[in-house]
Order: C-alpha cells, then sequence, then structure tokens
C-alpha cells in the first residue's frame, strides 16, 4: 500500500522572488505576512492577523483620506514608494486639520519582485511611520501576474483626529492674506524624473518627501491661524494656488524671486524647459494666513527644523482677468499657467 | 547662477529698454526666429515694455510646429506596427498629424516612447533586439548633430533594428522665404541663439547684405533679448544691415566644427515641406544614400497620408509672421493649449502657445474652458 502525502503540496516559493504562491492565501503568503511584514511593523493591532483592526476611541472627529502610489522608479534619491506612501497619507490628514493615528496598508506586487527590495520597501515603510508617529494597523497583499502591474503598487488609508482651530478652507480667502511655503519647490518632480529617464545630473536632485505634521503643529503652537494649507503634490503650487484661486473668486499674486527654489531643481529645470511651479513636492506645503499673521506665521515655520527655507511668496489680491499672476524681474507681471498634464522637457 | 543670473538683471534690462528707447526714430519690425525667445519675450514682459517702440514678429522656430502633418502620420502609421517603437521627444509627441498625436496613437495602443536623446534610442534597439526601434528625428541644427552620432553609433553597434524617420529642417532658408516677401514683412532678424551655436552666424552675411536686413544673434534670458533688439534697432537706424554676434558666450563665428562635421557626414540638404509654408528648397536633411539603411521612408514603405489640414486654422499666417496668434479669431475661445486647431498652440514653442501662456488677454478664454 503506497503512502499518502500527509500534506498537500504547497507552491514552493523561490527565496528571492514573489511568486503568486504569495498571493493566494495558503502557507506562503502566511510566512510572507509574518515573517516579513508583521515582524517590521511591531507590535500593533495587526499582530493578530484578523480582518480588521480595532482602535481605541478617539477625542475629536475621525479624518479618513486615502491614496494610491504607482511611482516609476519605486526608489529615487530621498525616497522610495514607502516614505511617499506614507508621508503623502499623513500631509493629506495635516493639511486638513487632522493629526494622523493610524494607516491601512495595501500592496499590490508583480509576480517577480525581488524580496529583497520588498523587504527595503517595508523598511521604508516602518521607518517613516516611526518617523510621523503613525501605527500601521491593518493591511492587505495581492500578487498579480508579471506583467499586470509595475513592480509594486501600494494603497494606503490614514485615519486621524480633528483638531482645534482647524483652517477655515481656501473659500475664506480675503484680500492681503498673505501666502507661505514651508520649503524649496519642485524637487520632488526633478528627482523622479532625472531617477526614472536616467537623466545623470550631478549632484542628483533629492526629494522631498518627507512629514508635514511639525510644520502644521507649529503653526497651530504659534497660535497662528490658518486659512487654508495644501501640500502641493501633482501640479506642484501652480495647481494648488488655481484651485485657491478658484475657490475664493480671487487672483495670487507670486512675487518668483521670493520663491525658494534649489540649485539643482532650477539648473534642470533651465536645461530642460520645466516650470518649478508646475513640479510635483512631497513635503512642502503652501499656507495662507491673513495679513498680520505673517511674520507670526513665517517666524513658527522656520523654528520647526525642517522648513529652513519657508518663506512668504505671495498674496491674495482682488480678482482680476488672470487667477495667477508671477511677477517677474522690476515689474512684469505675467499670468501663470494652470499645468494641464505630465510637464514634457521642450525640444530646444 | 553663473550666465543666468546677470542675464535677468533687473537694473540692467530696464537700462537697455531705455536705451532701445532712446536710439528709435520709428517703431521698427522684427522677427524673433526662434520659439525660445518667443517664450522669452513673453515670459519677461519684454513685449509689452517695448509696446509701440518695436513690434515684434513671432518667426517659424519651433521645429515641432513647421513638421509636416505627413510625416506626423507616417509616425504614427509605423509606431502601430506590431513589432515597431517608435520614439521622439517629449514636445513632438503631443502634435497632432491630420487625425491625432502620436501620444493619443500611444494612448490606443501603439508602441510610442518619450526619448530625450536619439542616443537612447539606439540603446533601446541594442536592449530590444526583437524589436524595429525608430527615432522620428526632428529639429533644426540643434538636434541634427545628436542624430547623426546616433546613425553611427548604431553602425558601429551592427544594429539592424534601429532606423530614424528625418524631419529634421534647415532655418536658414526659412529665413531667406520670410526675407524675400513682397511687400516686405520684416525690418530686421533676431538670429536663434541655439541654432548658431552649432552652425556658427558666417553663413547669415548673404542673407543680411542681399536682402537689406540685419541679423542680429540673439540668446534667451531678458537681457539677451534685450541687447539683441538694441543692436538690432541701432543698425538699422544707422542703416547697416549686417550681421552680428550678442550670444558671445555661446556662438562663435563658424560654430561647433565637431557637430558640423557629424551632420556633414550623415545627412545632406534636401527640400523639405515645411508645415505653414510649403515645401522650402533646401529647407531640411536627408539621409545620405550611404547610411540608407538607417532610413525608416526607404526601409518601409509609408503610405502617402490623405492629410486633412483645418481650413480655418490660420496657422501658416502666424509662423509666416503675418498674423499676431491675439488677432486670430479662434485664439483662446475654440484653439486652446488643450483643443489645439494648429501646431502653434500645441507644441510648447509654438508662439500661440506662448501668447495663451503668458499673456493676460488669454483670459478671455476663460468662459469657454
Amino acid at each position: 500500500m503506497s503512502r499518502l502525502p500527509v500534506n498537500c503540496p504547497v507552491p514552493r516559493s523561490t527565496d528571492d522572488a514573489v511568486t503568486l504562491a504569495h498571493g493566494e492565501g495558503g502557507r506562503t503568503m502566511r510566512r510572507l505576512i509574518r515573517d516579513r511584514i508583521v515582524s517590521r511593523l511591531g507590535n500593533t493591532p495587526l499582530v493578530n492577523l484578523s480582518d480588521a483592526a480595532v482602535l481605541p476611541t478617539m477625542g475629536g472627529s475621525p479624518v479618513m483620506t486615502t491614496d494610491s502610489f504607482v511611482v516609476s522608479p519605486l526608489f529615487f534619491p530621498g525616497g522610495d514608494i514607502g516614505t511617499l506612501a506614507v508621508f503623502g497619507t499623513v500631509n493629506d490628514l495635516v493639511v486638513s486639520g487632522a493629526s494622523p493615528r493610524w494607516i491601512a496598508l495595501s500592496m499590490i506586487i508583480e509576480e517577480g519582485l525581488p524580496l529583497a527590495l520588498l523587504d527595503r520597501v517595508l523598511d521604508s515603510i516602518v521607518a517613516s511611520a516611526r518617523i510621523a508617529e503613525v501605527e500601521i494597523v491593518t493591511g492587505d497583499t495581492k500578487v498579480v501576474p508579471r506583467g499586470a502591474a509595475d513592480g509594486l503598487f501600494l494603497t494606503t488609508t490614514g485615519l486621524g483626529e480633528l483638531f482645534e482651530p482647524i483652517p477655515t478652507g481656501p473659500e475664506t480667502l480675503k484680500e492681503g492674506d498673505v501666502i507661505l511655503v514651508t520649503g524649496p519647490i519642485g524637487q520632488h518632480g526633478i528627482s523622479i524624473l532625472a531617477a526614472r529617464e536616467k537623466l545623470g545630473f550631478d549632484p542628483m536632485p533629492t526629494s522631498d518627501c518627507g512629514s508635514l505634521w511639525n510644520a502644521a503643529q507649529s503653526l497651530r503652537s504659534a497660535g497662528c491661524p490658518v486659512r487654508a494649507m495644501r501640500d502641493a503634490t501633482r501640479g506642484g503650487v501652480s495647481a494648488v494656488l488655481h484651485e485657491w484661486t478658484e475657490t475664493s473668486d480671487s487672483t495670487i499674486m507670486i512675487n518668483e524671486e521670493a520663491v525658494p527654489v534649489g540649485n539643482e531643481v532650477r539648473g534642470a529645470c533651465e536645461l530642460l524647459g520645466l516650470d518649478p511651479l508646475h513640479l510635483a513636492n512631497e513635503g512642502t506645503m503652501l499656507v495662507a494666513v491673513p495679513k498680520e499673521m505673517n511674520q507670526r506665521a513665517l517666524q513658527a515655520l522656520l523654528k520647526v527644523g525642517n522648513c529652513p527655507s519657508a518663506a512668504i511668496i505671495g498674496e491674495v489680491t482682488t480678482r482680476r482677468l488672470a487667477p495667477v499672476v508671477v511677477r517677474r524681474g522690476r515689474s512684469a507681471e505675467i499670468p501663470l499657467e494652470e499645468p494641464q498634464g505630465a510637464p514634457f522637457p521642450r525640444i530646444c | 547662477m553663473k550666465y543666468i543670473d546677470e542675464f535677468r538683471d533687473a537694473e540692467a534690462c530696464q537700462r537697455t529698454i531705455d536705451a532701445i528707447r532712446q536710439v528709435t526714430s520709428r517703431c521698427w519690425t522684427i522677427m524673433e526666429v526662434c520659439g525660445g525667445q518667443t517664450h522669452g519675450l513673453l515670459r519677461w514682459g519684454i513685449d509689452q515694455q517695448l509696446d509701440g517702440v518695436v513690434r515684434l514678429l513671432h518667426g517659424p522656430g519651433c521645429p515641432v510646429c513647421v513638421t509636416s502633418s505627413s510625416m506626423i502620420d507616417a509616425a504614427i502609421e509605423l509606431s502601430r506596427r506590431p513589432d515597431v517603437t517608435v520614439t521622439s521627444f517629449g514636445d513632438m509627441l503631443r502634435v497632432p498629424g491630420s487625425q491625432e498625436s502620436l501620444l493619443q496613437a500611444r494612448a490606443g495602443g501603439a508602441d510610442v516612447q518619450l526619448v530625450y536623446s536619439p542616443l537612447d534610442a539606439v540603446r533601446l534597439a541594442r536592449d530590444n533586439p526583437d524589436r524595429q526601434v525608430i527615432f522620428f528625428s526632428v529639429g533644426f541644427e540643434t538636434t541634427a548633430p545628436a542624430s547623426a552620432l546616433a546613425v553611427k553609433q548604431a553602425a558601429e553597434l551592427g544594429l539592424e533594428n534601429f532606423s530614424l524617420l528625418v524631419a529634421h529642417v534647415r532655418v536658414l532658408p526659412a529665413m531667406e522665404m520670410i526675407a524675400s516677401e513682397e511687400p516686405s514683412l520684416v525690418d530686421g532678424f533676431l538670429a536663434a541663439g541655439h541654432v548658431c551655436t552649432i552652425t556658427g552666424f558666417q553663413d547669415y552675411a548673404y542673407l543680411a547684405t542681399d536682402y537689406r536686413v540685419p541679423v542680429v544673434v540673439t540668446g534667451f534670458e531678458p537681457l539677451d533679448l534685450l541687447r539683441g533688439i538694441h543692436e538690432c534697432v541701432s543698425l538699422l537706424e544707422r542703416d547697416e544691415p549686417s550681421v552680428v554676434n550678442r550670444y558671445e558666450r555661446c556662438v562663435s563665428e563658424h560654430g561647433n566644427l565637431q557637430a558640423k562635421n557629424h551632420v556633414e557626414d550623415v545627412f545632406r540638404v534636401a527640400d523639405r515641406d515645411w508645415r505653414g509654408f510649403g515645401i522650402i528648397p533646401n529647407g531640411g536633411l536627408a539621409l545620405r544614400t550611404e547610411w540608407a539603411r538607417y532610413d525608416a521612408e526607404l526601409k518601409y514603405s509609408i503610405q502617402d497620408s490623405l492629410a486633412i489640414v483645418s481650413g480655418d486654422c490660420p496657422a501658416s499666417e502666424i509662423i509666416t509672421g503675418r498674423l499676431n496668434p491675439v488677432d486670430c479669431p479662434f485664439f483662446g475661445k475654440h484653439c486652446t493649449p488643450e483643443q489645439p486647431m494648429g501646431a502653434p498652440m500645441v507644441s510648447s514653442e509654438g508662439a500661440c502657445a506662448a501668447y495663451y501662456r503668458y499673456l493676460p488677454a488669454n483670459q478671455n478664454s476663460q468662459p469657454s474652458l
């Protein structure tokens, strides 16, 4: 009588890359989650591996946001898809007037992704969550066949607690209000472009990927009433300003000389014919405050430590023909174009 | 930033504007040949500051705008073939052919890739031996040397799967065509600085003397542009139609000999169909017969496209300097960068796009957007 195998055969997982078996719900998947994910994230509700996280009650209103990350390349100077996913979600909560508390993390992994690379992303997620003081409390893992995704897609859902006073919103912008930026602009956009297209700049521009929690906290501690806050991600400063002017039916005048732009970004933009005002940021936000609060807001941001280039860059004026105007040189006032799509370098 | 900040100095710009006003006895019409100069003039509000002193006409200097729609159609047709990848520069991908752009073709499943250099296309061919990689080679004399190098590199690597679809244009014959118009459209030219870094400026001498138009080689920063205008106006006032180089930090009389040699080795001068101009004799480049195996037009049978050019769009009037973009009845209303009727609005270097981007006049379009 032949001996039957005790266990059903489990698809063998290779040691160095993700296979479809890692997403099939069996032992291979359990090992992936237990050994690579939960072990890194430490003692959170995730450890129980239940279907949902039970969270403690909060004092303030819950604020929820969600975002998906499909960046290419997965690693770039100054960050990676993991840091983007955590800080991007944290910043969406912060600019909505909430203190970030918990994050749900969903991963769609393409078959063949090196496990070592997945480990690096997970390490980044853990380190970023620690910096932003948030916990990863629940998640999901799917593996899709080779060719169905670009390596790794992440989706994060963040839950935070509304703090007081919350920003009143761009609809309350008034003539004379001052616009501040928390740091040099365009770094993320140029860093991704340079890494993706292997542009070989020296030094390579570095992404500004980071948390805005401290900056928002500092404005709050300084008792600075904020009209509007917004992280200037895709579409950059220009997209945020256009959105604000549309909401408030005003015009925003920007003084180009006052806008902080790093040398690497400026050089790359000159070379490629791009405008830093249109480029994405991942750890830089715009803040609008009443005119009399401009110095208090600036000092609060400069004190934070990670906003040494914070600056007052413009003001809200009565509605003109152009919604956003850039003051260039001595007297030229030129309308700022609203970004239309991906910025393409020009031919000459 | 060395060589940029100095040329954005507001005091120096103001002094030059004052000097232009002082030297000018009548309103001269000057054409800036290059699309980059058009953008610079509008970006820095120079046209507004010289309003009534100098009339600035926008020339044909956007190689993407002047690429004929039939060439774009050919590139799109090739990109739809199952084993072909078509590559080109970013702003070329957005320009419509007779029906659609390369980007729209890509959205429909064609294999179209953006590259920053023709050498990237060679690398793509080397790394994908099972695909035919075509570089849609557009541009003035500035981009031609890199295309020539790409052909030489493909030959060195023994690549059989790389070719060029050549749509290169030459700026001087187009300037000559404009200068020869009767009655005269322009009093003087600001020659394209980038082109002259390669070609030098000695070839412009006959243009200045035969057609009695001063030609000033000019850069792209506000002070570059103002110095160019000042020099051009001064030459006109003195009735001295000659060639002067005001982009001294980049341009020499004979240009970049090494780059010119590469172009000479690979390309020959040929007639070329310019969008808006028609056929310009000697207005372009074509591959020499010894490089025929890298010529996509010879390698593939490209069907003649039924070019359907909108009869309404006065693009040809605009790129030949006869019509100012804001005077076009469609500008900003039916024709915007999102829904362009013609190439000068769609290409980022185009005159209409520059006006739309920088002039408050574009706000007239707001209700229809």
